[in-house]
């Protein structure tokens, strides 16, 4: 199992990186949501893996790691407000100067760029 | 010791004086600024029968900052109160020339409030007793003197001056706190007494020569050295009591000064002796003949300024003890003649108009008094006998006969020393009599120049009469000052030297004849030499030194573009290079990789999981241009992640998980909506590769770090929460009595910052104006009907339920899986709900829309809550409970951190509301057309 949650971390993160060097905005913010669940998956997994076992006084024998359950807890939450906010920058970016790409060219440049080829 | 404290503190104190007595008046001003200087100025004569007399050492100290070994530490001994003499002597002479000086709308308060605070700095240079604090006053010199030469700032001559002083000395500066560091650290201590003690073990260090160096870069630089001395020249834009006291007397001295006090530690090695006394060499020389040629009545002054003080360096590098007497000595000497100079050329300047040698002459007739004064004071400056400049002259002659180290070069430094005595006795010929001799041009015929005021003459009167005075009686007036000066600086026995004026026909004194003669037929026959130097291409120092700066700017300029292009993907590669290059360094040490740790036996489940998650992730990548697509499976990989979190005991995870994952999936479809679809452009192939390098390392690195913590057992504190979670909480879940009790200031931390990203976001998204896409990528019209009836239907069927079962997982939240942000989320997805299915205007038609007192709501609830603990006497965030017998219900427990829960739940609801009806209205904004 744990050679399972490492290798959905690996791939995680690298599709992330991956997407979050791309030129335009939609496929950045799906990166960093990308690039969050592995980070939370992460988190979670230094508490090492565990079955059966909630931190749930009562309910069972004995118990997982709960710190980093409540840390990635709010992590994920974060997360959501972080991808929106990169969201909004993204519709602010698009409205202000009318391209979506980030790879920092104006507009103008991208014409020309066009024209070239 | 508090005597000594107050001679650095009182011109320090009295910095303030002038500045905030400017509205009453220029005298005001200039007594304010001359009171603290007197006061210190006798202080320092109260020290001086045991410091001169007796050769006692003073010192005092405070601490400062004990562990970096920097202590506000002072010491007055021979050297030091030479130098306070110096500084305050002359200080206070050109406050009162200064006072004459000044035009009555140049602002005196901020002058003498500069002057009194550079003489502060060089008072703490010169007693400083600790190595880090010299280097503080050091640099406090840079800066006042910076604002100094500046004082005229509308200038731009002044302004570039000052500039390139304050970047040589400032540099200057870096170095020596480099080399005085250097030094402690070898030595132990930054105590000076202890440095200088120690000498032995610096000059033995492996370092030592580094050491050198940077001490003498700080050196060379203050003190104008060859190749450093361009600055100074420049810096005669300053006002020329500012000349006459920092370029002449103290703060180009501060360069010989830290070379005399440090005579003990660093001097005595062959590489002393090569670096000092050659640039001291080429110095000399330099300035001698450059000061020949300028027109400048300052610019003439300052290459002589520059020309003695590589006399002095070059005195100190010869390792003797009688030469570092001398150059003592020699410093005294320069700075009254030379300080009396420059103010008669300032009451030249200021009484012509001009301080152009071309355009004087003759003044004598006009200004006989002050003729006659800067007369006598460029013979001391040429070294002509019964003046002070004649003795250290010979003194330095006779070092230079003596050299010892350049083996059969050695008859080249007397030689030497006499052509630049020769040049020295002609620019002193061409200032006095260029000036004061000969007719005076038409245009100074009529403007009829007068002796300046009484009073602007009296500090060059008296400087006038210490050069007659030292230079006829030398060991009467200077002889007690200069053997505690040179025994300080020595910190050895003194040898035996005469200060008398005649010693007999010797080699020395046919040396100053030669000198003398020699430059009396080399002015003679300048012409032809002026020729020549005009031919000479003369680069303007200010601006090769601009053009330098500015080539500098436009390299860092370059590397910033470079670096910083304004392409999302170059910060993003700069930041993940080092991360992809630990991680590859991580993976190449090879640990163990799967430890003995009990691993979780897999089954189909996991495996059919796991290879949907990496399946969708990398078809997230291949087909993200598709973004409906790309989104489905982005949200495939997001359940996968919360069944992971089901699987692995952590269902408050997996809740969480699935709530945030169906807001994101509406964020992203809202914001695929508008975002617009068409001007696909490709990625270079070598940004691809690299970004391939990056992600296959990055991934591959934080997977094998997981497996391995994973596998390998680990210390964790989390048996306190577990134990503690019911009698310290009174909560079973854990992960909520975590959240909201034990770590509560954390989530405290959390809500607030969500309310801080809802807030931006509202700020992002309020007027901006987006074009509403008619067409859906596939150039189809977007559907008329905007909401479905099935959907509205079934949506406010489903709103009721969904918040009661919102509630319930908040008030169990505390002892199952649940809490406040599950809630939150939930109750914010039945609510967003209604906006899909029903459009903005309906909800806000029955559902308050303003969600920001909401947030703030929810934020003030859960800091409210924690401080109501702090009413009865506990910390911050302090939880109780108790249970309660409801009927029916039966056993009910309340906790104060439910109440924490509510008000991150409220925070959730209006956080997550704010975001997705602000863009959703967008939508509705543009149409004009809504429901």
């Amino acid at each position: 199992m744990e050679i399972m949650v490492a290798l959905m971390i690996a791939v995680m993160t690298g599709c992330g990186v991956y997407l979050i060097l791309r030129l335009r905005t939609f496929p950045v913010v799906l990166g960093l949501t990308m690039l969050s669940y592995a980070v939370n998956i992460f988190l979670f997994a230094m508490g090492r893996l565990r079955a059966d076992a909630p931190a749930v006084i009562g309910e069972a024998a004995n118990y997982t790691d709960p710190l980093p359950q409540a840390l990635v807890l709010t992590a994920i939450v974060i997360g959501f407000a972080m991808t929106a906010f990169l969201m909004a920058l993204a519709l602010r970016a698009w409205g202000e100067f009318g391209t979506d790409h980030v790879d920092g060219k104006t507009v103008e440049q991208d014409a020309t760029d066009e024209e070239r080829r | 010791m508090s005597v000594l404290f107050a001679i650095v503190l009182l011109p320090l104190a009295g910095a303030l004086l002038p500045r905030s007595l400017q509205f009453m008046g220029r005298h005001v001003v200039a007594t304010a600024a001359a009171l603290p200087v007197l006061a210190a100025l006798l202080l320092l004569f109260l020290a001086a029968p045991a410091v001169i007399g007796e050769g006692a050492l003073w010192q005092a100290s405070l601490p400062w900052l004990p562990g970096a070994g920097l202590s506000l530490a002072f010491r007055l001994d021979g050297l030091a109160w030479l130098f306070a003499l110096l500084i305050l002597g002359i200080g206070l002479l050109v406050i009162v020339y200064g006072h004459y000086y000044l035009h009555k709308n140049d602002p005196g308060g901020r002058f003498f409030s500069l002057l009194l605070l550079f003489m502060a700095a060089m008072l703490g240079v010169v007693t400083a007793d600790n190595l880090i604090l010299l280097v503080v006053f050091w640099e406090l010199t840079s800066i006042s003197s910076f604002l100094l030469i500046g004082y005229w700032s509308e200038q731009s001559a002044a302004r570039k001056g000052a500039r390139m002083a304050l970047t040589l000395t400032g540099a200057g500066g870096l170095a020596l706190l480099a080399g005085v560091i250097l030094i402690g650290q070898t030595v132990g201590s930054y105590d000076l007494g202890t440095v200088l003690a120690s000498g032995d073990l610096i000059r033995a260090d492996a370092l030592y020569p580094l050491m050198l160096v940077l001490v003498l870069l700080g050196v060379f630089t203050k003190s104008a050295q060859f190749p450093f001395h361009f600055w100074l020249p420049h810096a005669m834009a300053a006002p020329t009591p500012v000349s006459a006291y920092l370029h002449s007397a103290t703060m180009v001295k501060a360069g010989v000064f830290l070379l005399a006090r440090f005579y003990p530690a660093l001097a005595g090695t062959d590489l002393w002796f090569v670096l000092v006394s050659s640039a001291g060499l080429a110095t000399l020389l330099v300035g001698a003949w450059m000061a020949l040629f300028r027109h400048d009545l300052k610019g003439l002054l300052a290459y002589s300024t520059i020309s003695h003080l590589g006399l002095i360096t070059l005195l100190f590098g010869l390792n003797t003890p009688l030469a570092a007497v001398a150059a003592v000595f020699h410093i005294i000497n320069h700075a009254t003649f030379k300080a009396s100079l420059f103010m008669a050329a300032g009451i030249v300047d200021h009484e012509t108009g001009t301080r152009d040698i071309r355009q004087l002459g003759g003044l004598r007739r006009y200004m006989p008094y002050t003729a006659a004064l800067a007369s006598i004071a460029a013979m001391a400056m040429a070294g002509v006998p019964l003046l002070n400049g004649f003795l250290s002259k010979e003194m330095f002659f006779a070092e230079a006969l003596d050299t010892p180290l350049y083996g059969s070069l050695n008859w080249f430094v007397p030689l030497l020393a006499t052509l630049a005595g020769m040049l020295s006795v002609a620019y002193s010929v061409r200032f006095v009599h260029d000036v004061f001799f000969g007719i005076a041009p038409p245009a100074l015929q009529a403007h009829q120049p007068h002796e300046p005021p009484r009073f602007m003459r009296v500090p060059v009167e008296i400087l006038v009469v210490l050069c007659l005075a030292v230079g006829i009686v030398p060991a009467l007036l200077v002889g007690p000052l200069l053997a505690a000066s040179a025994a300080a600086t020595l910190g050895a026995p003194l040898p035996e030297y005469s200060l008398a004026i005649w010693h007999g026909f010797n080699l020395p004194l046919a040396m100053s004849v030669v000198a003398l003669v020699g430059g009396g037929l080399l002015y003679h026959f300048r012409m032809p030499l002026f020729t020549l130097q005009r031919r000479w291409p003369k680069p303007h120092a200010p601006d090769v030194f601009e053009h330098s700066i500015q080539q500098l700017i436009v390299a860092a300029a370059a590397f910033v573009r470079f670096v910083d292009n304004g392409a999302l993907q170059r910060y993003m590669a700069w930041l993940l290079l080092p991360v992809a290059l630990i991680m590859l360094a991580v993976i190449g040490s090879k640990p163990d990789w799967l430890g003995d740790h009990s691993m979780m036996p897999v089954d189909g489940l996991a495996i059919l999981g796991t290879a949907l998650a990496v399946v969708a992730s990398l078809a997230t990548v291949i087909l993200r241009r598709q973004r409906l697509v790309a989104l489905l499976l982005i949200s495939i990989v997001g359940l996968i992640v919360s069944l992971t979190f089901l699987r692995l005991s952590a269902p408050d995870l997996a809740l969480t998980q699935l709530s945030v994952e169906v807001v994101t999936v509406l964020l992203l479809m809202l914001a695929m909506y508008f975002l617009p679809t068409r001007g696909t452009i490709e990625s270079s192939r070598w940004d691809i590769s690299r970004d391939l390098f990056l992600s296959l390392s990055i991934g591959a690195g934080i997977g094998l770090l997981a497996l391995f913590v994973m596998t390998h057992p680990g210390e964790t504190i989390s048996a306190f929460f577990i134990e503690n979670s019911v009698p310290g909480g009174g909560g079973k879940n854990v992960v909520n009595v975590i959240l909201v009790d034990f770590r509560g200031f954390d989530t405290l931390g959390e809500i607030t910052v969500l309310a801080i990203a809802a807030a931006g976001i509202y700020a992002l998204l309020e007027n901006l104006g987006l074009c509403l896409p008619l067409y859906d990528p596939d150039g189809r019209r977007w559907a008329k009907e905007r909401y479905p009836v099935v959907l509205q239907v079934i949506s406010r069927a489903v709103l009721p339920i969904a918040l009661l079962v919102a509630m319930y997982i908040l008030v169990r939240g505390h002892n199952m899986p649940g809490g406040g942000f599950i809630a939150g989320l939930v109750t914010a997805v039945a609510l967003v709900l209604q906006y899909v299915a029903n459009g903005v205007h309906w909800v806000h038609a029955r559902v308050p829309n303003n969600y920001h007192p909401l947030v703030a709501f929810g934020v003030a609830l859960a800091a409210v809550t924690g401080l109501a603990s702090l009413l009865v006497g506990y910390p911050f965030l302090t939880s109780t409970f108790g249970h309660l017998h409801w009927p029916v219900v039966g056993e009910f427990e309340l906790a104060s951190a439910m109440l924490f829960d509510l008000g991150v739940y409220i925070t959730v609801v209006g956080a997550t509301l704010l975001i997705l009806a602000k863009l959703g209205k967008l939508s509705v904004v543009e149409s004009g057309e809504g429901n």
